[in-house]
Order: C-alpha cells, then sequence, then structure tokens
C-alpha cells in the first residue's frame, strides 16, 4: 500500500503462559478504514489495547506516520501520551462515557489538554485573564460540529448516562474525534445497534475517514465490516490468518474455516460469505 | 402488597436482634451485692417492653411501607434545593456577614460561628478531593495539622506574623499533599481510604514524638493572635491595640468578630477558587476522573497531574484552615488531629451531598451547630445527634444536595439527578 499510518511489527502480548495476541504484523493505509476480525477470543481487543496503549506489549513494536516517512513508536510513550502525542483515539467495547456529565462537558473533556494549556496553570483563568475564553469558545465550537455530525445537538444539554444506547455510541465517538486524532480506534461501534443505526454508523465512519482521519475498527457485524472497509485483518487465536480487501476475505478458506468450523461441511458450495454476513452478528463480549 | 404473614415474619426477626441487643444492657443490671462483690438483678420486665416496642414499630412500618402512596422516585427535595439554591446561597451569605453585626449577640454565637465556618472550609477543601475528584482521603485532618504547627513554629522560630504565615502554610501543606500523593497514584477505593487513613496517622505520631521540635504532647503554646494592620486585640486596651486606636472600650468580642471575618473570607476564598475551577478544564478533568478513569486516559488526560493537583488543592485549604486554627486558639497539641476530625470533615461532606458547595455548609451547621446548640440535654445530645444523623441517611441516602449543575451548557442548563452521578472508587 502507498501510505501508512499505522505500522504493527511482530506484536506479541502474553497474560502469564496465555499468548494472547501471537506475532502479529500488520499496516493500516493513511485515509482507509481498516478492520480486525476474528472469532470470540481472537485477541482482538488486545491488541487494541496494545496500540492504544492500556497494554505494554510483551514483543514487538507499534508506530505511528504523521507524516508520510516518520515514525512515531507509541508502546514507547505512557498510557496517556497516545491520545495526546501519538493522536490515537478509541472508544471501548463497554462504552465509557462520564454519566454525571453532559453531553457538551463530555466533549469539552476530551479537549482537556488544548484547553487546559490556555488556563496559564489555572491562575489566569481562575482570575478571568488570559486567552482561554477564546479556547473555550473554540472548543465549544468543535464540540457543537461533532455534535451536529453526530445528530446530537438536541441532546446537548442532557447528562450523557441518560441517553438511549446509540446515541451513547455516537457520543463516544463524538468525543473521541474531539481529541483531533489521525487514527480513531473503534471497538465495536456496531453492537447493540438496530439495522437503522447501524446504517448511519456506516455514515458517520465514512464522514469521519472523509475528514482525513483513519479508522481502525473491531467488529463482528459483517454488514458493517463489508460495506465500509477498505482492508480487513483476521485474527484467530492470537495469529493473523488472514490479510486483504472485503472480497479477498469473503473467499479465503481459511478465514471460513475460522468461523464456521473446519472438516466435513454437507455442501461446500454454499454461498458462505452470504451465511458468514448474517451468521455472525456475536452480542457483545464483556472483556475491557 | 406484601402478606401479613410475611410483615409479622420480618417483625419478628427484627424483635430477635432487639433482644439480643437490649438483653445485656436493659435485661442484665449490675448492682451492690453481699459482702462488697456485685450482683447481676435480671430485669425481664423492661426487657420485654422493649422487644414489644420494637416489635410493633417496625410492623408498623412495614404496613406503612406497603400503604403509602406510591411517588416516583424524582429527588424532588433536591431539585427544589439545587433550584433555590440561586436564592438560598445568597441569603446565608448575608446572615453569614451580618452574625456578629447582630446587637447584642453573645459572644459564644459568634464563637460558634467560627467553629461552623472553620469545618465548612474544611468541608470545601476535602470537596475537591472525594466530591469533585472522587478519590477517598480519610487523612485529611493530616494538612490540617500541617498548617496549624507550620504557622506555631515558623511564628515561635522566626517571629513570623499570621499574615506572612498564611500562605506559606498553604504552600507547605500543598507539597505534603503533592508528596502524601505519590505513593497513593495507583490505589483505588478502599485501598486509597486505608493509606489516607495511615498518613493521618503517621503525621499524628510524627507530631507526638517529634518532642524537640514539636514539644510533643504538651504542645505549642502561646501562638501570637492575628492583628489588624499592626493592631492587636489586647484586653489590656492601650496604643497599639484596636480598642486603643479607636478609643474605645476592648471587649473579647472585638478579637471574636476578627476571627470570624478572617475565616469567613478564607471560606469564601476556598469556594470561589472551587467554583471556578468546576468551570476550567481542570475542575472537569476532576470530574470526569470519578466518572471513569479509563476514559479519562484513552482521551489523554494524565492522569497522574490530575490527581496531585486535586491532592495539592484540597491539602492547601487544609493549610490555611490550619493556620487559622492555631492562631485562633493559641495552643496547638496533637489532640487535635486525631482521626475523628479527619472523620468529623468526611461525613460533613458526605452528609452535605458529595460535590455540592451548599450541601456542605448545611451538613457542618448540623454535624458542629447541633451537638453544640443541644448542650443543655447533656447526655442524650450525641444520642439525639447520632439519631438524627441515622434518619439524614436513611431519607437523603446521597447527602442533602446531591444533584449536580452542568459547568457549561448550550441553552438551558439542566439539573443533573444523583442517580446518573457516580461517587468514584478512587
Amino acid at each position: 500500500m502507498a501510505d501508512t499510518l499505522l505500522t504493527v511489527a511482530d506484536l506479541t502480548m502474553r497474560f502469564g503462559g496465555l499468548t494472547a495476541v501471537n506475532a502479529v504484523s500488520f499496516e493500516a493505509a493513511r485515509g482507509a478504514i481498516t478492520a480486525v476480525i476474528g472469532p470470540n477470543g481472537a485477541g482482538k481487543t488486545t491488541l487494541f489495547n496494545c496500540i492504544t496503549g492500556f497494554y505494554k506489549p510483551s514483543a514487538g513494536g507499534i508506530s505511528i506516520a504523521h507524516a508520510p516517512g516518520e515514525a512515531l513508536r507509541l508502546d514507547h510513550l505512557p498510557g496517556h501520551a497516545i491520545a495526546k502525542k501519538g493522536r490515537v483515539a478509541r472508544t471501548f467495547q463497554n462504552i465509557r462515557l462520564f454519566g454525571g456529565m453532559t453531553v457538551l462537558e463530555n466533549l469539552l473533556v476530551a479537549q482537556h489538554n488544548r484547553l487546559q494549556a490556555a488556563t496559564g496553570f489555572g491562575v489566569l483563568a481562575i482570575l478571568g485573564l488570559g486567552r482561554y475564553r477564546a479556547t473555550e469558545r473554540d472548543a465549544i465550537e468543535r464540540a457543537k460540529y461533532w455534535l451536529e455530525l453526530t445528530n446530537l445537538t438536541e441532546r446537548a444539554d442532557d447528562p450523557a448516562g441518560a441517553l438511549p444506547y446509540g446515541a451513547q455510541r455516537r457520543l463516544e465517538i463524538a468525543r473521541a474525534m474531539c481529541t483531533d486524532p489521525l487514527l480513531l480506534c473503534l471497538d465495536e461501534p456496531a453492537a447493540g445497534l438496530n439495522p437503522r443505526e447501524s446504517a448511519a454508523l456506516n455514515e458517520l465512519l465514512l464522514t469521519i475517514r472523509g475528514t482525513g482521519c483513519s479508522l481502525l475498527l473491531i467488529e463482528h457485524d459483517m454488514g458493517v465490516v463489508m460495506k465500509i472497509s477498505d482492508h480487513v485483518i483476521v485474527l484467530e487465536y492470537g495469529k493473523k490468518i488472514a490479510d486483504g480487501t472485503p472480497l479477498e476475505i469473503r473467499n479465503d478458506p481459511m478465514v471460513i474455516a475460522a468461523y464456521l468450523g473446519e472438516g466435513d461441511e454437507d455442501d461446500p458450495d454454499a454461498p458462505i460469505a452470504e451465511s458468514l454476513a448474517e451468521s455472525i452478528v456475536v452480542p457483545m463480549e464483556d472483556a475491557p | 402488597m406484601k402478606s401479613l404473614s410475611a410483615n409479622l415474619k420480618d417483625s419478628l426477626a427484627v424483635a430477635l436482634v432487639a433482644c439480643l441487643l437490649f438483653g445485656p444492657f436493659l435485661g442484665l443490671q449490675l448492682r451492690d451485692g453481699d459482702n462488697g462483690n456485685l450482683a447481676l438483678t435480671p430485669r425481664p420486665e423492661l426487657l420485654a417492653i422493649a422487644v414489644g416496642l420494637t416489635f410493633i414499630a417496625r410492623f408498623l412500618m412495614l404496613l406503612w411501607h406497603d400503604h403509602r402512596p406510591r411517588r416516583p422516585p424524582a429527588a424532588g427535595l433536591s431539585y427544589a434545593m439545587a433550584k433555590t439554591g440561586k436564592y438560598f446561597a445568597p441569603a446565608l451569605l448575608v446572615v453569614a456577614v451580618a452574625l456578629p453585626l447582630i446587637p447584642g449577640i453573645a459572644n459564644s454565637y459568634v464563637d460558634l460561628g467560627v467553629l461552623i465556618m472553620t469545618y465548612i472550609m474544611l468541608g470545601w477543601g476535602l470537596n475537591i478531593v472525594v466530591g469533585l475528584a472522587g478519590l477517598l482521603d480519610l487523612g485529611y485532618v493530616a494538612f490540617y495539622a500541617v498548617g496549624a504547627y507550620s504557622y506555631a513554629l515558623l511564628s515561635q522560630n522566626f517571629g513570623l506574623s499570621f499574615w506572612e504565615c498564611l500562605p506559606l502554610c498553604g504552600i507547605l501543606a500543598a507539597a505534603w499533599g503533592i508528596f502524601l500523593g505519590f505513593p497513593v497514584l495507583r490505589l483505588r477505593g478502599d485501598y486509597l481510604a486505608i493509606v489516607t487513613l495511615a498518613f493521618g496517622e503517621i503525621i499524628r505520631l510524627v507530631i507526638t514524638n517529634w518532642v524537640a521540635l514539636t514539644g510533643g504532647p504538651n504542645g505549642i503554646d502561646g501562638i501570637p493572635h492575628p492583628s489588624l494592620f499592626g493592631l492587636k486585640f489586647s484586653m489590656a486596651g492601650g496604643p497599639g491595640t484596636f480598642a486603643g486606636f479607636l478609643g474605645i472600650d476592648p471587649t473579647p468580642s472585638q478579637r471574636t468578630g476578627y476571627l470570624y471575618y478572617i475565616i469567613l473570607a478564607l471560606a469564601l476564598l476556598t469556594n470561589w477558587v472551587t467554583l471556578r475551577l468546576r468551570k476550567q478544564p481542570l475542575g472537569r478533568a476532576w470530574e470526569a476522573l470519578r466518572e471513569d478513569e479509563i476514559a479519562c486516559r484513552s482521551l489523554g488526560i494524565n492522569l497522574r497531574n490530575t490527581k496531585l493537583t486535586a491532592f495539592a488543592i484540597g491539602a492547601m485549604f487544609g493549610g490555611f484552615a490550619g493556620c487559622f486554627f492555631a492562631t485562633r486558639e493559641g495552643f496547638i497539641s496533637p489532640d487535635s488531629f486525631t482521626f475523628i476530625e479527619s472523620a468529623t470533615v468526611l461525613a460533613i461532606v458526605v452528609l452535605g451531598g458529595a460535590g455540592s458547595q451548599l450541601g456542605i455548609v448545611l451538613a457542618a451547621c448540623v454535624m458542629i451547630g447541633v451537638p453544640e446548640l443541644l448542650q443543655s440535654l447533656q447526655i442524650y445530645r450525641m444520642l439525639i445527634f447520632g439519631l438524627a444523623l441515622v434518619v439524614i441517611m436513611v431519607v437523603r441516602p446521597r447527602g442533602f444536595i446531591s444533584t449536580r449543575r452542568p459547568t457549561v451548557s448550550l441553552g438551558h442548563a439542566k439539573i443533573i439527578g444523583a442517580e446518573l452521578i457516580s461517587e468514584g472508587r478512587g
């Protein structure tokens, strides 16, 4: 591929005797949607937690190229710097919003670092001096922009915890986007959404790609994966078993075996890809 | 509606517990027996009455519970209080400012006002750590002690005045806040509470045992009282004193009034800084930390710095309050900084509704004012006080004001109900 944003090289993550991710290497292109799929327990979320700094990988490296030719090692950054310096944002499989704060406040917390830099160590802003007011106005404008895109403007002053499920998912994406990332990692964004919401999510993800942000998503909903992703990576038992365009993945015998089980199928000519798309809409796992 | 038999069974169980509890206290009495020995006299009638009353009370309570009209769980009172807070808070402020000026007010009431105001300030300081950042701190008294001893030692050894020491006490306490904050950054919930509790005790033990510096259990005496632009508040009158300067008779209420306004100003400073910080990135980050630490981290918020600033700023106000305590009392000893002080301040924060400034004022008035005002009831005063606290926590489990007002809004700010607000786990 032409322009690589994220490079994962021989990434291994062990928990005691269990190897959750085993020497996985892949690249995610700039301006593309890359999907990571695989059966439950394949190590997808662990891979995500390594990329977003929640786990320190046991071996291997992760680097991001903010501009072509650059390389910043994400696995060398402390956890909170992944979003700040690495410009990688993420959402969570089990939604993690600030439930007691309003939708707008959630989006302002996401812009904490930029806002905090304008407060002059808090002192100037307490006294009402400096450029804090202007920075906060900017931050609210940015929040409004993402509220508009996620169709949440009406709910801006409602507590996030009171939103319906689908809206909470959208808010989490908006909040991640407010950190101004180059790479947005989505952990099962379509889980628990109805078909209409799922279609709207596809639109939203394509819009985000349009703004120049690349996406990396874990998803079980093949409708989402096959429709919008440019590149698909398949994991099984912590290993990468396939890597290619959605069409290639659809017809990859290893992938089909991973999802449907190996051995003597009664009807090898069945349109497996279609059944794949329908059968693999799995409910949420409850791992972090 | 639950069946009658279930209610009866429940009441019987409660009566059994009451029987076990009351048994040794009411059922048995120690008396002087033969040749100087003690003898036990059983009092079954008294025990029967107590257990019977418990049974009836429990049964009636269950009956009322079954038959009372179902209300929506919305915390009506809380919303009403949060709404009227707009008028209630300024009204309280007017009362607070005018208190020492009320003609003929007894000095003891102003003195009580000083005490309550000190606890309001401590409550507001601890509120930053517990209410906003959601970090359970059981050792807040440590910073109170650091402030008090800082002033006592600086004034005794270097002859610094109260006003010179006040900022130094705040800075020293904040430094200790950061110093003690570092080791507990990774701890959460119960573990954080245990370690902060230990820190509070360590500070007190060091003060008690470092006799050469702090005078140990004997404390430090003769701490100077604050002056007003160099004018002392002395009973002797004469030139150089407040009364002598104005040419009036010196009275104790002049000094009490002055102390009252100092602590009022300090408390209002605490309140103002907290209210301003809440509307800023730092304050929002604290609240976000209370809501979800992992999400904070994913958004690039430096958890270490955010927690340490909460500890430091909370400790700073504790240090100010400690400095004031030392100058007011004129004498400090380790006895003033026991765990019960931390517990009282924490109780004020929890009772007020963690995060609510107005709630803490009400809670401090209840926690400090009520036992003082009930002095005349003597031995029953703590009984009534304890009962009142239990009733308050049953009726309002999340404190007086458990709602939260958003820090920013696009249109009309809506008050957020307690059920959505996380209490933080550490």
